[in-house]
C-alpha cells in the first residue's frame, strides 16, 4: 500500500512541480485523444443519425456491425493501421507510422463506431412521431433532422464521453502506431506501461492518476452540460 | 367556392392491406370537418395523407385544385399545421415552441415576438411564455401545441385526436376555447377522432370512418339524427335497433309492428317492406306504471319491465323489456322519483319524430 501512496505524493510532485516531460506526455494524450474524438464526431454523428433514419436493405447489418465496432479490440484496430501505413502499406507513402497522426488515425477508428452506435440510440429513442411533427409544422428535411439532433443533444453527450473515454484510455494501438517515443508519441498510457515494466512504479502510479484525473475532469464537464438543472 | 383540400380516388395499402380509401372528400374553406371512426379505422391515415405527410398507394390530394405529392410538397406542407395526440413539444421554452414553425419558415425574428404572444394569450397560457416545456401539464403542453399551429395561420389545420389524451374537465374546456378560436377566425379544420361528442361539439360537417371505408359525409346534426347504416346508427350513439316490418300507413305517419305493439314513425315507408328502426336512447323518457296512467304527448307508449340499470357518467341507462330490448337514458333523479329498479313497469315514450327507419329494400 505504501508504494501507492508513494505513487499519489510522486503525482503531486511531478504536477505541482511542472515537470516538462510529464506535461508534454499529458498534453499530448489530451491533443491526440481530442483530436481523434473531434474526428470520430465528425464520422459517426452523420453516420449514426442516417443509420437511425433511412430504410434501405442491408440496414440491419450496418447496425450490427456497428454494434460489433463499439468493442473492437484496441489491438487489432493498432494492428490493421499499423499493415495500411506500413512502408509498403497502401498508405506507406505518407511515411505517417510512428507519428502522433498514426495515433490520432487508430483512436478515430476506434471512437467512430462508439460514437455512431450511440448517435443511432439517441436518435432512435426519440419517437417516430416526433418526426413527423417537425415536418407538419412545414420543417424541411434538413431542418427536421437538426430539430432532431438538437433534441437528442443530452444522450449525445454520452456518445462524446464514451468516445474519448474510450480512446484515451487506450493503450494497445497507440503503442503500436505511436511506437512509445520519448518526446514525439509517448502518451500517458504508454509511459505507464514504459514505467511499470522498468519497475518505475511510483511514475507509473503517478501516470495513472493523471491519467484518472484527465478523465474525470473531461467527463464531469460534460455531466456539467449534460445534468445542469434547466427551466 | 372551391375544396381548401380534396381527396380524389386516394387509397392507401400498407403491404398487402388496404387500410383506407376514400373516392372523394372535399373540405370546403372555413369549415370543421369531423372524421369520426373507431380506432383503426384509418382516421390518422386519412390526416397524414392529406397533410402531405404519407403519399398514397394510389389516387391524388388536391390542395386549392392543385394536385400535390409529399415529394414536392414542402411549401404546400407550409400551408398547413397538425396537431398530433401527444404535444410533442421540443426541449425548450414554451415560446420557443411556438415560435418553432415561424422559424421553419426563416421568419424574421423582429416581427415574432408579438405573433408568438398574441396567440398565447389567445389560448389563455400567456404567463407560461417562459417555462420550460417539459414542466406542463398535459393540458398546458396541448395548449402550446395548439398555439404553434395556429401561429403559422394555415389555410388548413389537421387535428389528430387532440384531446384523447386529457383529462374530462381539462378536455372540456380545450375543446370551448379551441371551437370559439376556429369560428372567430374562420380556420378550414379537419378534426380526427373517435368521440361522438366532439364532433358534436366542433363539426359542421361529420365523416364517418369505418374499415377506410367513407360510410357517410354529412351535417353534423342529420348525421346523428338520421344514419345511413347500421353501423354508422351503433357508432353516433343509437342503442336500440329493431328490425320490424311496416303495417300500415296513415297520411304521413308509418306503423310498425314492434314485438306485441306497434310503433308510429313520421318518416315514409311502405306496408309489407321491412325496415330498421333506430332509437337514440335520450329521445326515450319514462313513466311509472302501465300505459293508461301516464300523460304524455308522446306519440308512442310502450309497456315494459326494466331489466338493468346501467349507471352512465351524469345519467342511467336503462335497458327495458318491451317484447324487445329498448334503452333509455334518464337522469339519476328519475331513477329515485319513478323507484325504477330491475323487474319494475315502466312505460317507455317517444315521438314519432324520434324514431330513424334505415329502409334496405326500396319499395
Amino acid at each position: 500500500m505504501s508504494l501507492f501512496f508513494q505513487g499519489v505524493i510522486e503525482a503531486l510532485r511531478l504536477l505541482l512541480t511542472g515537470d516538462p516531460e510529464v506535461w508534454r506526455i499529458t498534453l499530448l494524450s489530451l491533443e491526440i485523444s481530442g483530436s481523434a474524438t473531434a474526428l470520430s464526431l465528425l464520422i459517426g454523428i452523420p453516420l449514426g443519425t442516417v443509420l437511425a433514419l433511412a430504410r434501405f436493405p442491408g440496414r440491419a447489418l450496418a447496425v450490427s456491425l456497428v454494434n460489433t465496432g463499439m468493442g473492437l479490440p484496441p489491438v487489432v484496430v493498432g494492428l490493421f493501421v499499423t499493415i495500411l501505413l506500413w512502408r509498403n502499406g497502401a498508405l506507406g507513402f505518407l511515411e505517417m507510422l510512428y507519428t502522433p497522426l498514426a495515433m490520432v488515425l487508430a483512436q478515430m477508428v476506434i471512437a467512430a463506431p462508439i460514437v455512431t452506435g450511440l448517435t443511432l440510440a439517441a436518435v432512435q429513442q426519440i419517437p417516430a412521431a416526433f418526426r413527423l411533427q417537425m415536418l407538419a409544422l412545414g420543417a424541411s428535411r434538413a431542418q427536421m433532422v437538426g430539430a432532431l439532433l438538437r433534441e437528442a443533444r443530452l444522450p449525445m453527450l454520452a456518445a462524446v464521453m464514451a468516445g474519448f473515454g474510450g480512446v484515451i484510455s487506450e493503450v494497445g494501438a497507440s503503442l503500436m502506431v505511436g511506437g512509445n517515443i520519448k518526446g514525439s508519441t509517448r502518451v500517458l498510457t504508454t509511459a505507464t506501461v514504459l514505467e511499470t515494466s522498468k519497475g518505475n512504479f511510483d511514475i507509473a502510479i503517478a501516470l495513472s492518476v493523471i491519467l484518472l484525473l484527465l478523465t474525470f475532469l473531461v467527463n464531469w464537464a460534460l455531466t456539467w452540460i449534460q445534468q445542469r438543472p434547466r427551466g | 367556392m372551391s375544396a381548401v383540400v380534396e381527396c380524389a380516388r386516394v387509397a392507401v395499402a400498407h403491404g398487402a392491406r388496404t387500410v383506407l380509401e376514400v373516392p372523394s372528400l372535399a373540405v370546403a374553406p372555413g369549415e370543421i370537418l369531423v372524421v369520426i371512426g373507431p380506432n383503426g379505422a384509418g382516421k390518422s391515415t386519412l390526416l397524414r395523407v392529406i397533410g402531405l405527410l404519407e403519399a398514397p398507394t394510389a389516387g391524388e390530394v388536391r390542395f386549392r385544385g392543385e394536385p400535390v405529392t409529399p415529394r414536392h410538397g414542402l411549401a404546400v406542407r407550409r400551408r398547413m399545421a397538425s396537431v398530433f395526440q401527444e404535444p410533442l413539444l421540443i426541449d425548450a421554452s414554451v415560446r420557443d415552441n411556438v415560435a418553432l414553425g415561424l422559424r421553419f419558415r426563416s421568419a424574421e425574428a423582429a416581427g415574432l415576438g408579438p405573433r408568438v404572444a398574441r396567440w398565447l394569450d389567445r389560448f389563455g397560457i400567456g404567463a407560461l411564455a417562459a417555462r420550460r416545456a417539459r414542466t406542463l401539464s398535459g393540458g398546458e403542453a396541448q395548449r402550446v401545441a395548439l398555439a404553434r399551429a395556429l401561429v403559422l395561420e394555415p389555410e388548413l389545420l389537421l387535428l389528430d385526436e387532440p384531446f384523447a389524451a386529457l383529462d374530462q374537465p381539462t378536455r372540456e374546456g380545450l375543446i370551448e376555447d379551441l371551437g370559439a378560436i376556429l369560428r372567430a377566425e374562420g380556420i378550414t379544420t379537419v378534426l380526427v377522432t373517435h368521440d361522438r361528442g366532439e364532433a358534436l361539439a366542433l363539426g359542421d360537417r361529420v365523416a364517418v370512418l369505418m374499415n377506410g371505408r367513407l360510410l357517410q359525409v354529412d351535417e353534423t346534426a342529420q348525421v346523428f339524427r338520421a344514419p345511413a347504416s347500421e353501423e354508422v346508427a351503433r357508432f353516433v350513439g343509437v342503442e336500440t335497433i329493431l328490425h320490424c316490418p311496416v303495417i300500415g300507413r296513415d297520411g304521413a305517419l308509418s306503423l310498425l309492428e314492434a314485438g306485441p305493439g306497434t310503433i308510429e314513425v313520421a318518416q315514409p315507408a311502405e306496408p309489407g317492406e321491412w325496415v330498421r328502426l333506430c332509437l337514440r336512447p335520450e329521445d326515450v323518457t319514462l313513466a311509472a306504471g302501465g300505459p293508461a296512467a301516464a300523460h304524455s304527448s308522446a306519440r308512442n307508449r310502450l309497456p315494459g319491465r326494466v331489466v338493468r340499470l346501467i349507471p352512465s357518467g351524469p345519467h342511467v341507462r336503462v335497458i327495458i323489456d318491451c317484447g324487445f330490448p329498448l334503452a333509455a337514458l334518464v337522469t339519476h333523479r328519475s331513477v329515485e322519483e319513478l323507484h325504477l329498479a330491475e323487474g319494475v313497469s315502466v312505460t317507455a315514450q317517444f315521438k314519432a319524430t324520434a324514431p330513424h327507419l334505415l329502409r334496405s329494400r326500396k319499395a
